[in-house]
């Protein structure tokens, strides 16, 4: 027994030699990013981000040395420990794209005042008042209002070759919580739809998971077995798009095109490019200047993306009138969230409406946001904060969160 | 095809009838292998342990081959890569510390159960509602009362709550004989879903992201993870004793290697199993406990991230001896540490590193075989005689 633990703690002694005399210097001053990714490549919202950093890394012309992956990292002290090493490692911008890294984030950029931290979808950077923490989301409301405009066109077509009447404009959204992020997209897209159909309406069904193909194809199901004649969804699996391809039915997808496994029923996709965002953060710091505290990219930052239409399923002329649309938008022409464009419970929204900006344990209303007739979203932070709940549109589940 | 068909017919045949030179060499291999199994009387641990060496090393070998053939990488840098992310900085090796005691903290709770042949695979869901309990315990009360009262309080909330988690399966085998591999890990499910209820209860906002605590910190002493290594410890030594020296452990032996021997020497089976999962659900209750206190501050339902079953294997490895079990908790941890580092040194998907530590267990696991049994030259039966 007594040999048994000897020879245990003689490989470990030797094991931490070798270790030791392998500790890489990190004595190099070259600039490098750090990356902290929630899963990897098989995930289609962190391939979202290594796609965004990597082209990032080409127009920059980083070399490969500079940019450093942490993959499969869980939203608990994992996500401090990553930010450490990689400040051990040589990082001057640590970035990390999940929602539950952010109280860990800003642990770190408590401790490493000279590097600077910045997080993706996240909502404390404005109230921390730390000088290296930062939060950025992309104005995503705008590209799923166009996608919106694009289900609304498809719609019409229905009710002009009399396949569906105009009170049968009914569409489904499988969301994954009735969470701010998802409130204001399935909103937004509702109202995009409803620009060009007026009689659309909207049942929504959740699935308490950003990521379970199962529950999505049965959400997406149950909405069509319900008359829903167009299916969109904000939640990362293939289960919505891929029952919809089955059943024929019309999907305005989200996160990038699915055409490939949709040929006959993709309209058009929205998602956020986070590539404006990466080459901002490295330029800021290459010039020695500071990173805005919430920075939301838009459709003129080109962080704001929709795929080419599939001509198979749109409408006809949907390519044509989302460019005119998107020039209205870019413009300030048209605005997504019009409060003359939507009731709550039969109420048109007032200027003392109040949305809970400032995240507390309470969830309190803090902030107005209703301002020259038009609810702004991503205004007083990057994170979405719209979390009305409009008439047209049926909640079928409302458990979470409620 | 058909010719293929007709070419084995043959070949078969041919090696049958041990036609042909080739054939009879064949045939003699088949019927009369030049090496057969015998397993072994006894095995010094200095032989043992050089078997175990030598298998790390082929597996070692085998993974900076594969990683020149299919990443491209240069061996050595692989292999030096994987010491690298385990011991290359000073919080690297705090780390390494940290990640070892606590996948040792739940590797030990499995450990009285798996003696007793009681294959409970459900210590992730006892460690999770561990967690949660004392999660629960600092969002209710955080800030009423003074930090240790606090902590006492989650102690002992995700000890009582991890041995209930615990004791349920123990208590439907004791009484109607249910299984409690499937018991055990249906389990797992049920507590993940309970994480999720009240996750959801917890923040109105619908993320289902509690964020960190702000109550309930564990003192940091030389550094947040000291205390936790040294409770783990202490932990350690306490169990070892329990299973080595007193009557319970003593028990447990008997209950695992015959029930029926242990009814017959008057011990009370029922009570034996019930009481022993009530200890692994509650060290699980201290892993989640030393995990939300020291580390997270929180909870999800990644929280235990699946070092449940991890465990499992350490506990397996060390053949159930909690001082072993250090090392084996220390070498899973050192792998995965290491294979982590080589994404992002080589930046890979995590998959061809999850890869690397597979094969690496696999001859691990695999070389026990040539611990129990030696290879041992046939002698040739010679042709004459026959």
């Amino acid at each position: 027994m007594f040999k048994k633990i000897l020879s245990l703690v003689l490989v470990v002694a030797l094991t931490l030699a070798v270790g030791l005399t392998l500790a890489s210097c990190n004595t190099e001053d070259e600039f490098k990013l750090g990356v902290i990714l929630l899963h990897d490549e098989a995930s289609t919202y962190d391939k979202n981000f290594i796609e965004g950093v990597e082209r990032a890394k080409t127009e920059l012309g980083l070399t490969d040395s500079q940019v450093l992956y942490k993959r499969n990292i869980p939203e608990g002290n994992e996500c401090y420990e990553a930010a450490a090493d990689l400040v051990d490692q040589g990082c001057d911008i640590i970035f990390a794209d999940s929602f539950g890294h952010e109280d860990y984030m800003i642990k770190a950029a408590k401790e490493f005042p000279e590097v600077e931290f910045c997080h993706a979808t996240g909502t404390k950077a404005h109230t921390e008042n730390l000088p290296n923490y930062h939060n950025a989301f992309a104005s995503i409301y705008e590209g799923r209002y166009l996608a919106g405009v694009a289900a609304g066109l498809k719609l019409n077509e229905m009710i002009e070759a009399e396949t569906i009447t105009a009170q049968q404009a009914k569409m489904g959204y499988v969301g994954a919580f009735t969470y701010a992020e998802v409130i204001s997209g399935y909103t937004s897209f509702y109202l995009g739809a409803k620009s060009v159909c007026p009689s659309v309406t909207m049942e929504v069904q959740f699935t308490g998971s950003w990521y379970d193909e199962t529950l999505e194809r049965d959400a997406a199901t149950a909405l069509i077995e319900n008359g829903c004649v167009l299916i969109s969804q904000h939640a990362d699996s293939m289960g919505a798009p891929s029952v919809c391809e089955d059943k024929g039915v019309p999907n305005v997808s989200y996160n990038g095109s699915t055409v490939a496994s949709c040929p006959d029923t993709f309209i058009v996709s929205s998602k956020i490019d986070w590539t404006p965002y990466f080459v901002y953060i490295c330029e800021q710091v290459q010039a020695d200047k500071e990173i805005a505290v919430d920075w939301t990219g838009t459709l003129s930052t080109g962080s704001v993306a929709l795929s080419d239409v599939n001509n198979a399923a749109a409408a006809e002329g949907t390519a044509a009138y989302l460019e005119t649309v998107k020039g209205k938008l870019i413009s300030g022409e048209v605005e997504v969230f019009d409060v003359d464009t939507f009731t709550v419970a039969g109420e048109k929204v007032t200027e003392a409406h109040k949305a809970d900006v400032d995240t507390d344990a309470a969830y309190t209303p803090d902030t107005e946001v209703v301002e020259n007739g038009a609810f702004k979203e991503s205004k007083y932070r990057s994170a979405p904060y719209f979390d009305l709940r409009i008439d047209g549109i049926v909640l079928l589940n409302q458990e979470y969160g409620d | 095809m058909e010719k293929f068909k007709a070419f084995c017919k043959k070949a078969w045949a041919c090696i049958k009838n041990g036609t042909g030179k080739a054939c009879s060499a064949v045939k003699d291999f088949i019927s009369e292998p030049p090496f057969h199994v015998v397993k072994r009387a006894q095995i010094s641990t200095k032989k043992a342990m050089l078997i175990r060496l030598i298998a790390i090393v082929a597996a070692l070998l085998l993974c900076s081959l594969l990683s020149a053939v299919l990443i491209g990488a240069n061996p050595i840098k692989f292999i030096t890569t994987l010491f690298d992310g385990a011991f290359g900085s000073t919080r690297r090796i705090w780390k390494l510390a940290k990640d070892t005691a606590v996948l040792l903290c739940i590797s030990l709770a499995v450990t009285p159960a798996f003696r007793m042949r009681f294959w409970n695979i459900g210590a992730e869901g006892q460690t999770l509602m561990g967690a949660l309990a004392a999660a629960a315990v600092a969002h209710y009360l955080g800030g009423k009362m003074p930090n240790g009262v606090l902590l006492l309080l989650m102690f002992v909330a995700a000890v009582i709550v991890g041995a209930v988690w615990g004791g349920i399966p123990a208590i439907f085998k004791a009484k109607w004989n249910t299984n409690e591999t499937l018991f055990t890990l249906m389990m797992n499910y049920i507590a993940s879903g309970i994480v999720a209820y009240f996750l959801l209860l917890w923040t109105p906002s619908g993320s289902s992201v509690l964020g960190e605590l702000p109550h309930g910190h564990m003192p940091s002493i030389i550094n947040d993870y000291f205390p936790l290594i040294v409770a783990v410890l202490i932990l350690t030594v306490l169990l070892f004793v329990y299973l080595r020296y007193a009557k319970h452990g003593y028990e447990i032996s008997v209950v695992g290697e015959s029930e029926n021997t242990a009814k017959y020497v008057g011990i009370n089976v029922g009570k034996v199993i019930v009481r022993t999962m009530l200890i692994s659900g509650a060290i699980c209750g201290i892993a989640g406990f030393l995990i939300v206190s020291a580390l997270d501050h929180s909870v999800s339902e990644t929280t235990v991230g699946g070092l449940g079953f991890t465990a499992i294997m350490a506990s397996w490895l060390a053949k159930f001896n909690p001082l072993i079990m250090i090392g084996s908790s220390l070498f899973i941890v050192f792998l995965n540490q290491g294979a982590n580092q080589i994404t992002t040194t080589f930046n890979i998907a995590s998959a061809f590193p999850d890869m690397v530590v597979g094969i690496i267990l696999f001859f691990i696991i695999g070389c026990e075989f040539f611990i129990n049994y030696s290879l041992k030259r046939t002698e040739k039966t010679k042709k004459e005689d026959a």
